[in-house]
């Protein structure tokens, strides 16, 4: 595509259209961005809301104070465990799912889908209302459903070991949806006769699936790994409005976290704290893409 | 990451992807009942608690706790509504949450669209460093931009209006990104002879590159609408005030207040955030679904 003289000449014309975005972008994306790495070496608090330029610069002591503060080891922990959990689970159902869809034997394909779908769109405010009625450990649906069983289920959000679990739970329902659309399409990608010239040299469905949709499904089950991953590394609207991080920090979250230094007014432990979560945001996408890469 | 590989206009009206494979008459062997029946359940479960919370908004207090649950209320009532509407404003925070949604997804849309063109199309000096900032910025999550953005909004003096709701989302990467990928399929020929028949730049882009991006401006617009609908960091701590309360905003701090709680409020404010949009998707759900698996494929 060869740069033609009427390409040249529009050059003012070009920044009408990229103006408005450009502005737009520039003050509420770029200034944020830049200031959160100056707030994070600041020992910025809510009382220097309106002065942000007269705070002191402290180095790393945000830094190791985070690093340092076993209520965020405890939510880093958290966190780890929550996306650790979630996401494969989320990403194993959802792959399911979607080769149950696509198998050409289901009878109502379409509800199907969007059914699975439909919780993706759903407000996780209102969805945690919900959930947090199902699981309520006297009258909730799934104790009482237990209960028809024998079983005397869990006090689930107000019991340390369970709660965590709870909201494994609930995001998985949310979130197996969006995967699994993704999936479901990339599926429809991979040509058919690969599946009939296997079956023609005996390999059985289990084969089929390790061997050619594994595979060739490794770039979409790579995006939603990320694309989950970065979602659950930020939980925060489940502990917020189901436990607020309870019991006894047992379902306190980073995310949460900077929220609470936000209210507490440590705005420069705050950034830190955010920046600790975008290096980990990183690291696991660059992991994800690694481990997927190389992996035979 | 995300990449159209195809534009979705030129499949329209075509079935989904693998139509051909479904039988023409539906098969009931022992392997298909078994399949079905696990999807059934996965659909009672995947839909089931939704359903749950609208049939239970129009009971009385008293059924929402029992057990089994009624699958028809036995008592039906629109109490629940009427009090939520009555003492905690909900139409307000409904207004306020559409009126939000409306105007974030239209000027993010539109000027996503904008400078999505002028990347694809138009050479001009900084095109480059624009498209790598935007690129960089992609992967920014909200959560960890939301508090120097609180004091930049807050020195801005917008801190309790509408525009701390709507401004920040107005520059949108992804949709810029989304854009630019589907622009840069229109051929330059189609461009070169509206200009040779006297378009201006302008009139070019809304007569015919605006028309030509249908697909991807409807997948864009759909998908805003829902992120600005359901967002709630934000207009959390950028609204105190309840008059500008959003839905979600509203819903969690009845629900996490020390005030006695009650289900039939609770189930009644969840059913008026997600039944909307509910009904949006269900209407939509061929654009919505299209839209989501082609920005996942390579």
């Amino acid at each position: 595509m060869a740069v033609s003289a009427r390409r040249r000449r529009t050059g003012l014309a070009a920044w009408g259209f990229a103006l408005p975005f450009t502005l737009l972008f520039a003050v509420f994306m770029l200034v944020p961005v830049a200031s959160s790495l100056y707030m994070a070496f600041t020992d910025m608090q809510g009382k220097d809301l309106r002065t942000p330029w007269a705070v002191n610069f402290v180095g790393f002591d945000n830094f190791a104070a985070v690093l340092a503060d076993p209520k965020f080891q405890q939510a880093a922990g958290n966190t780890l465990y929550f996306v650790g959990v979630a996401m494969p689970l989320t990403l194993g159902i959802a792959l399911l799912l979607a080769v149950l869809l696509n198998s050409g034997l289901t009878w109502f394909r379409s509800v199907f889908r969007v059914g699975f779908y439909a919780p993706v769109v759903t407000s996780i405010v209102a969805v945690a209302v919900v959930w947090r009625f199902l699981l309520q450990p006297d009258f909730g649906l799934v104790n009482s459903g237990l209960g028809l069983f024998g079983i005397e289920g869990p006090r689930w959000l107000t019991d340390e070991v369970w709660a965590m679990p709870s909201l494994i739970m609930m995001a998985t329902w949310r979130n197996v949806g969006y995967s699994m659309v993704i999936l479901l399409a990339g599926l429809q990608g991979i040509p058919k006769d690969l599946y009939e010239a296997s079956a023609i040299d005996g390999a059985g469905a289990v084969r089929q699936f390790r061997s050619i949709t594994v595979p060739l499904l490794r770039p979409t089950i790579l995006f939603c790994a990320v694309i989950t991953g970065i979602g659950y590394l930020q939980f925060f609207e489940e502990p917020f409005v189901m436990t607020q991080g309870g019991p006894l920090g047992a379902t306190n979250s980073v995310a949460y976290e900077i929220f609470n230094q936000f209210g507490f007014g440590n705005y420069g432990l705050s950034a830190a704290m955010s920046y600790v979560l975008f290096v980990a945001i990183v690291i696991l996408s660059y992991l994800q893409f690694r481990l997927l890469r190389t992996e035979k | 990451m995300t990449v159209l590989t195809e534009r979705p206009g030129t499949r329209r009206g075509a079935p989904q992807g693998s139509a051909p494979r479904r039988p023409a008459t539906r098969r009931f062997t022992p392997r298909a009942i078994l399949l079905n029946v696990v999807l059934l359940l996965g659909l009672a479960a995947s839909f089931g608690p939704l359903l749950w919370m609208i049939v239970s908004s129009v009971k009385p207090e008293g059924e929402i706790r029992q057990f089994p649950p009624s699958l028809l209320p036995e008592q039906f009532t629109w109490s629940n509504y009427t009090e939520l509407f009555a003492t905690l404003d909900f139409p307000r925070f409904f207004a306020n949450s559409v009126v939000v949604a409306l105007v974030v997804t239209v000027g993010s849309v539109l000027f996503s669209a904008m400078v999505g063109y002028a990347l694809a199309k138009l050479d001009f000096p900084g095109r480059r460093a624009l498209f790598l900032l935007v690129m960089g910025t992609l992967m920014v999550p909200g959560m960890v931009t939301f508090v120097p953005l609180f004091v930049l909004v807050a020195n801005l003096d917008l801190i309790n209006t509408y525009a701390a709701l709507i401004l920040p989302f107005l520059a949108a990467p992804f949709g810029v990104f989304l854009m630019r990928q589907f622009m840069l399929d229109i051929p330059d020929e189609l461009l070169d002879a509206a200009r040779v028949d006297g378009a201006g730049e302008f009139r070019t882009f809304f007569a015919v590159v605006l028309p030509q991006t249908k697909p991807a401006l409807a997948t864009l617009g759909i998908l805003t609408f829902l992120g600005s609908w359901n967002n709630f960091l934000w207009p959390l701590v950028a609204v105190q005030s309840a008059d500008k309360y959003t839905l979600p905003v509203a819903l969690a701090l009845y629900s996490t207040g020390q005030n006695t709680v009650q289900y039939g409020l609770l189930v009644a404010g969840a059913t008026v955030i997600v039944l909307p949009i509910l009904i949006v998707f269900l209407a939509l759900q061929r654009h919505i679904v299209q839209g989501i698996a082609t920005t996942g494929l390579k």
